[in-house]
């Protein structure tokens, strides 16, 4: 449903995918190329909307597939344009080899993907198996726990993704129908704010300058410079830890939200901690701050940034807690090494002196419900794995029909 | 720009402009691709007309031309498909086969 946006200042009910349209609208890129797929269909709708009621300026190309819709933002992109796409689930899984060629060429497109399962079974409900099996792909990952956060990680992914030092894609992750399709009640920053802060595009290099002709995806050779290029995104991954925070800060100075790498609760006095990602962490927090009124020592962290992987910051933020149990709404299928988070998280630990007991829960695939209940129940084990000083069962199926 | 890339073999990683962009036109010359070549068409002037189809239907711009006329094949990039030879009206060009000539060329090398 196509919201009407005009006498909408500053705080507004709206869903995730209008929330995060609002985003685009005030970005007013010059090339959208989309596909609609469940449950992101209400971003591209609501901005093709806003297209074609002349509130922006985009170039909107309603491609017929999302491989398409990679590709013309590729182009898009490499021309010069400030370009963005939306997604979800099999629509990010056939942008696969499209998804290694924009952060290969370096172009700093932004794409909300609406996270929801992959099939099969069909399924269309949430976990994060789809942008987690995307994580080395050279995007830059950025969660979000709500529809403000949907919205401001919007914003300021436009402006890590242009950073001459970084130029590289950035993912803007939102939890299928929890954030996506629920109302949620946000702060939108005046247009001219949102305009300033993200800044007007002025690439370096983009093919449309007749001054200085470009050739872009040229054959590397058989014995070419493949290696070193790979290198060089690396590179550009480990400097955006920097940008990411100083945008952060900058976007805080402007709206009141300031940003990190993650936000932490209890970790001054914490024992142990459980680390969340996405809307989970909402009901994480909730249950945590009710077990620390009790008087139980625990902490929590919620991980915006997945890529780049903070694993200083966090080694950092967890040296000298007794056990920390990651929460993972997807698997690997590595064979018992536990949920992608767990194992980033693992060995982020691995150079630390004194690392603590590791637990991992793996929950709500599908969209399978992560109530109070089960947090209870991940957050009283860790407790026992805090005092006992073991862990019975590294990886464990949280909400599974056992 | 100045496209300085003679050491490039030597250059450290940080070097190379991003994402294999190439700041530089018309720099596919330097990359000669004729080495893919298993056949090899053979021009003969004598017979050509100067009709230039071979020119046109080249799909790899491999046919030389010089003041409108055809001045021969440029194999630095013919790929030897034998689109020019199979489209020529007038049978002035003939594909032999790539090894053999290239025997034949090393022979009278080492003879002279
Ligand atoms: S097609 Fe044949 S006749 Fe015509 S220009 Fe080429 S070689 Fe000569
Ligand atoms: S063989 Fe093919 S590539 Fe070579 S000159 Fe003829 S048409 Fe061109």
């Amino acid at each position: 449903m196509a919201v009407n946006f005009k006498d909408i200042n500053k705080t507004v009910a709206l869903v995730g995918t209008d929330a995060v349209a609002e985003a685009m609208r005030q970005i007013d890129p010059d090339v959208v190329a989309a596909y609609p797929i469940t449950p992101q269909t209400a971003i591209v709708e609501t901005f093709a909307q806003m297209v074609a009621d002349g509130k922006v300026n985009t170039n909107y190309v309603p491609v017929e597939s999302e491989h398409s819709a990679m590709s013309a933002a590729i182009g898009a992109s490499s021309a010069g344009a400030r370009v963005m796409t939306a997604t979800a689930s099999q629509g990010l899984a056939l942008m696969w080899e499209l998804l290694y060629i924009a952060s290969g060429l370096r172009l700093p497109i932004v794409m909300p993907n609406v996270n929801r399962a992959l099939s099969a079974p069909i399924n269309i409900h949430c976990d994060h198996g789809d942008s987690m099996g995307a994580r080395d792909t050279g995007w830059i990952q950025l969660f979000s726990e709500n529809a403000q956060e949907a919205y401001d990680n919007t914003l300021q992914a436009m402006r890590i993704a242009e950073h001459k030092d970084i130029l590289l894609p950035v993912m803007v992750l939102l939890d299928g129908f929890i954030i996506s399709h629920a109302i949620d009640r946000l702060d939108l920053v005046d247009d001219d704010v949102a305009k300033k802060f993200v800044g007007q595009y002025k690439p370096e290099d983009y093919m449309l300058n007749a001054s200085q002709p470009l050739c872009v995806g040229a054959f590397d050779g058989l014995y070419g410079y493949f290696f070193e290029f790979k290198r060089q995104q690396e590179e550009a991954m480990r400097n955006s830890v920097k940008v990411i925070q100083d945008v952060g800060k900058e976007y805080g100075a402007v709206s009141g939200r300031p940003y990190d790498l993650f936000e932490s609760v209890g970790l001054e006095d914490a024992e142990y901690v459980l680390i969340a990602l996405g809307s989970a962490a909402g009901t994480v927090r909730s249950e945590v701050e009710c077990l620390r009124e009790q008087g139980l020592p625990i902490g929590m962290i919620k991980l915006r940034v997945f890529r780049p992987f903070p694993a200083k910051e966090l080694a950092a933020a967890l040296a000298g807690k007794k056990a920390v149990a990651v929460m993972d709404r997807s698997d690997t299928f590595a064979g018992g090494m536990g949920g992608p988070v767990f194992i980033e998280l693992r060995s982020a630990l691995y150079e630390e002196e004194k690392r603590p007991l590791l637990v991992n829960y793996v929950y709500g695939l599908g969209g399978r419900d992560l109530p109070v209940q089960l947090v209870n129940q991940a957050a009283t084990e860790l407790g026992e794995i805090a005092k006992s000083g073991q862990v019975k069962q590294m990886v464990n199926y949280l909400g599974l029909k056992e | 720009m100045n496209w300085d890339i003679k050491d490039i073999k030597d250059w450290d990683w940080r070097k190379h402009p991003r994402g294999g962009l190439i700041r530089d036109a018309g720099n596919a010359k330097k990359f000669k691709t004729g080495g893919w070549r298993s056949a090899r068409p053979l021009w003969d002037e004598e017979k050509c007309v100067q009709c230039l189809i071979c020119h046109i239907f080249c799909p790899d711009c491999s046919i030389k031309t010089k003041d409108e006329k055809m001045t021969g094949i440029d194999y630095d990039f013919c790929k030897g498909c034998g689109i020019c030879a199979y489209e020529c009206p007038h049978d002035a060009i003939t594909m032999i086969d790539e090894a053999e000539a290239r025997k034949k060329e090393e022979a009278e090398e080492g003879r002279a």
